[in-house]
């Protein structure tokens, strides 16, 4: 116990070294009118104008009756007011480090006695502090205006989900703009890398508007879980990858295609001189370094499977026995216009199954891995809900089953291997490697993927579809 | 109190450092000179634990640049090329935020904090906003904020190179006090005057390698041969012949001046003199012909690389 104080006393000694540089950064923003100027417009100003529009709307939508959308659009708006100061202060945030690299005064902070953790958590926290307090106050702002106008304030809870949600997309854009600041080699280099956080932001803040003006206000807490994990991730990646040598060795900004080739084409193939070789490598070493996340990613296809059985409690859709009476008759115009040697249905379905791996991929590229596991979660969904309903509806999910299985072995497996080659890729991205820099790891991680996809995926897809076209309609006849 | 072996910095294809050696003891100053991109900076930097050597090590005030990179840190003064000032800052608070970093407790600080100003000079700027100091204050604050945690090691670079002649002196005198107070100095420069004056050591690194390292003294022997004495006589002699001892050699003569180089002078100047009287020639002086530190850096830079 005595330990456990001592080595809490010991961090907590630690962290106010950080605070030091947290406090110098904060002082020197609040010393500089191009800071002050706009987030003061944006959390006095703004929210004024905003308070003016939802009144206007509201006073217009309630003369047609619709004020379901004036009593949504209040909670909107206040979301919107916002993030506003959030994506304005990104520039404090994304010259954090680099800036001061241009300035020259960074060495001066790389030479003091403090560890590399504690400069970043530093710089981290300067830079979350005011874009999280001028948000709050244009919400504070808004939410007065619309008090003392009389219009009524969305509910105490929906509030707090809001204020959580603000605060989570704050620190998720600040984390990963400090992530840029720390990687990049100059300002410039940083203000073009933010689009890589200002363009998902936004379509975040669509998905949420969707979700709230379709009233599903505790699904947001999910988007709250979510961003909360992705920012932690992205601070994880930031302190893994935060290097006194990276921050003062690189000096331009030069795209070598040519090096980041050599760099995939090694991983990528390995020592093997024979398809032999590359295959035996395959599954000697890359296969088994995947291990942690097959096991992760099989755990989340079983989850997916169960929550979607269990959604039948909530979309229960009846079915008639009439819809079977056809039923038969396709599964034979199926069986035979889809027989061999028609490959067409095959590479129909090969290219929708990679092309949702693509997509898993992509998902993974932008949230470090945890939304590559999105399509699996929802397909091992989808079938989990459809046997739920045939059960549910008294009809044979035995039938059900022949229509998947004799594919599913092989696909199932397949995707399972896809999206935890893309997990894999965004845990090593949060791992800290002394002798890699960010891009090379990245390159590295997906020269992995890349051999999972070509050696195993994209074939076992193709016997997939293979055996969904040509044989699971013929098992699926025996059952109906 | 500094000691680096075999140490190496290769960055992608650049081998920027190339297995340097060096030994700096309590009290001496080591002055590193090279043409520009020549390894230095990335010497003091890989002393300070902020560049990681490829190969070779280092211990600094006795601990090891890779294993205890804070503890190095915290021993070790550090004056970059970039001052590095925060331009919102007043003096003062710049200082206090750095000896905070250093974990100097708070009243002791502003007392140094005031001492070392008043020494550079800077006492009256303390509460001027750093964005309105000169270059040379700049740089004087810079050298503050290295000296402020009383380090027992200090690598500077260039500590006065946008200074005026009466400041870089002041820098200069503090420099001799510090090798008196028993710091390990290693100072990059470009200024020769100023490394003749402070160098105990001089370490000539081009290319990334150390090419020489000797003192100011045995470095100019080394590349300019032996030392050089002339002698001025009455008489305004021409060609003046004679059987000089083993190691001495007679490189000018003009009416009235003969000059010589002299290997060990200690024993064969006294028999060059002789020689002179000897030969009837009255002696109006004989002294050593100053030979300029540029000169032998020059021949070193120009030197033909060793494969």
């Amino acid at each position: 116990m005595t330990d456990w104080f001592d080595k809490m006393s010991d961090f907590v000694e630690s962290v106010r070294f950080s605070l030091l540089i947290t406090r110098r950064e904060i002082r020197d923003q609040l010393r500089d009118w191009r800071i002050i100027f706009p987030v003061l417009a944006l959390t006095v100003f703004f929210p004024f104008l905003m308070n003016f529009t939802a009144r206007q709307i509201l006073g217009f939508v309630e003369k047609y009756g619709a004020s379901i959308i004036a009593e949504r659009l209040v909670p909107f708006l206040l979301m919107i007011v916002g993030f506003f100061p959030i994506s304005v202060s990104l520039v404090i945030a994304l010259e954090t480090f680099v800036g001061e690299k241009e300035r020259g005064s960074i060495e001066p902070l790389l030479n003091s006695p403090l560890m590399d953790w504690q400069i970043y958590l530093g710089k981290l926290l300067a830079a979350t502090v005011p874009p999280l307090v001028s948000s709050f106050l244009g919400m504070g702002v808004y939410l007065a205006g619309l008090f003392i106008k009389g219009v009524a304030l969305p509910p105490f809870a929906l509030l707090v989900q809001i204020a959580a949600l603000t605060a989570v997309q704050a620190v998720m854009m600040v984390a990963g703009a400090v992530v840029v600041s720390s990687q990049a080699t100059s300002v410039r280099a940083a203000n073009l890398l933010a689009s890589f956080i200002i363009i998902p932001a936004a379509l975040l803040i669509q998905g949420e508007s969707i979700v709230m003006f379709w009233g599903n206000f505790e699904d947001l807490w999910w988007v709250v879980l979510g961003i909360f994990v992705l920012t932690i991730l992205l601070v994880r990646v930031g302190l893994a990858h935060f290097r006194r040598e990276e921050l003062l060795g690189r000096e331009i900004d030069v795209l070598n295609l040519r090096w980041a080739w050599q760099r995939f084409r090694s991983e990528f193939v390995g020592e093997a001189a024979t398809v032999w070789q590359w295959y035996a490598g395959l599954f000697s070493q890359t296969l088994p370094r995947m291990r942690f996340a097959v096991v992760a990613m099989t755990a989340l296809a079983v989850v997916g499977s169960v929550l979607g059985y269990h959604q039948i409690n909530r979309f229960m859709i009846p079915i008639s026995e009439t819809i079977l009476q056809d039923l038969d008759e396709n599964l034979h115009r199926m069986a035979t216009a889809w027989a061999l040697p028609n490959l067409l249905p095959v590479l129909m379905i090969w290219w929708q199954n990679v092309r949702v791996m693509l997509l898993a991929m992509i998902l993974g590229v932008f949230s470090l891995g945890i939304l590559g596991g999105l399509p699996l979660l929802v397909s091992m969904g989808v079938a989990g809900y459809l046997v739920a309903l045939l059960s549910a509806n008294g009809l044979p999910t035995l039938g059900y089953l022949a229509f998947v299985v004799p594919h599913g072995i092989i696909e199932v497996p397949a995707s399972i291997l896809a999206t935890a080659a893309i997990f894999r890729a965004g845990a090593i991205l949060a791992t800290p490697t002394p002798d890699k820099t960010v891009g090379e790891v990245w390159l590295l991680a997906m020269a992995d993927w890349c051999r999972v996809m070509v050696g195993i995926v994209i074939p076992a897809l193709l016997l997939a579809a293979c055996v969904e076209a040509w044989i699971t309609p013929l098992v699926a006849l025996r059952f109906f | 109190m500094i000691h680096a072996e075999d140490l190496t910095k290769r960055f992608d294809d650049i081998l920027a450092v190339d297995g340097v050696n060096l030994n700096v003891g309590a009290g001496q100053v080591l002055v590193l000179l090279g043409p520009n991109g020549a390894g230095k900076t990335t010497t003091v930097r890989m002393l300070t634990s902020i560049l990681v050597p490829t190969r070779g090590r280092a211990v600094v005030a006795g601990y090891d640049v890779i294993r205890q990179p804070e503890k190095v840190r915290a021993s070790v003064g550090v004056l970059t090329e970039h001052h590095g000032l925060y331009g919102r800052m007043n003096a003062l608070e710049y200082l206090e935020f750095f000896g905070s970093l250093y974990a100097i407790p708070q009243p002791h600080l502003r007392q140094r904090i005031e001492n070392l100003l008043e020494q550079f000079g800077l006492l009256d700027a303390m509460r001027r906003r750093l964005g309105e100091y000169s270059k040379g204050m700049r740089q004087k604050l810079a050298l503050v904020r290295a000296l402020l945690h009383s380090p027992p090691v200090l690598l500077l670079d260039e500590p006065t190179s946008a200074m005026d002649p009466e400041s870089a002196r002041t820098v200069r005198d503090a420099l001799h006090t510090l090798r008196s107070s028993e710091r390990a100095i290693i100072l990059c420069t470009h200024n020769l005057f100023e490394a003749e004056e402070l160098a105990d050591q001089v370490a000539l690194i081009r290319r990334g390698r150390i090419i020489l390292n000797d003192t100011i003294a045995g470095m100019k022997a080394a590349l300019l041969g032996p030392p050089e004495y002339e002698a001025r006589v009455v008489q305004q002699i021409d060609g003046w012949k004679s059987d000089l001892p083993a190691g001495v050699m007679l490189v000018a003569s003009a009416p009235g001046t003969l000059r010589f180089q002299v290997d060990r002078p200690q024993i064969n100047n006294p028999l060059v003199l002789r020689l002179l009287l000897e030969s009837g020639l009255d002696v109006v002086s004989f002294q050593e012909v100053p030979r300029s530190l540029e000169k032998a850096y020059l021949a070193a830079v120009n030197m033909p690389e060793h494969p």
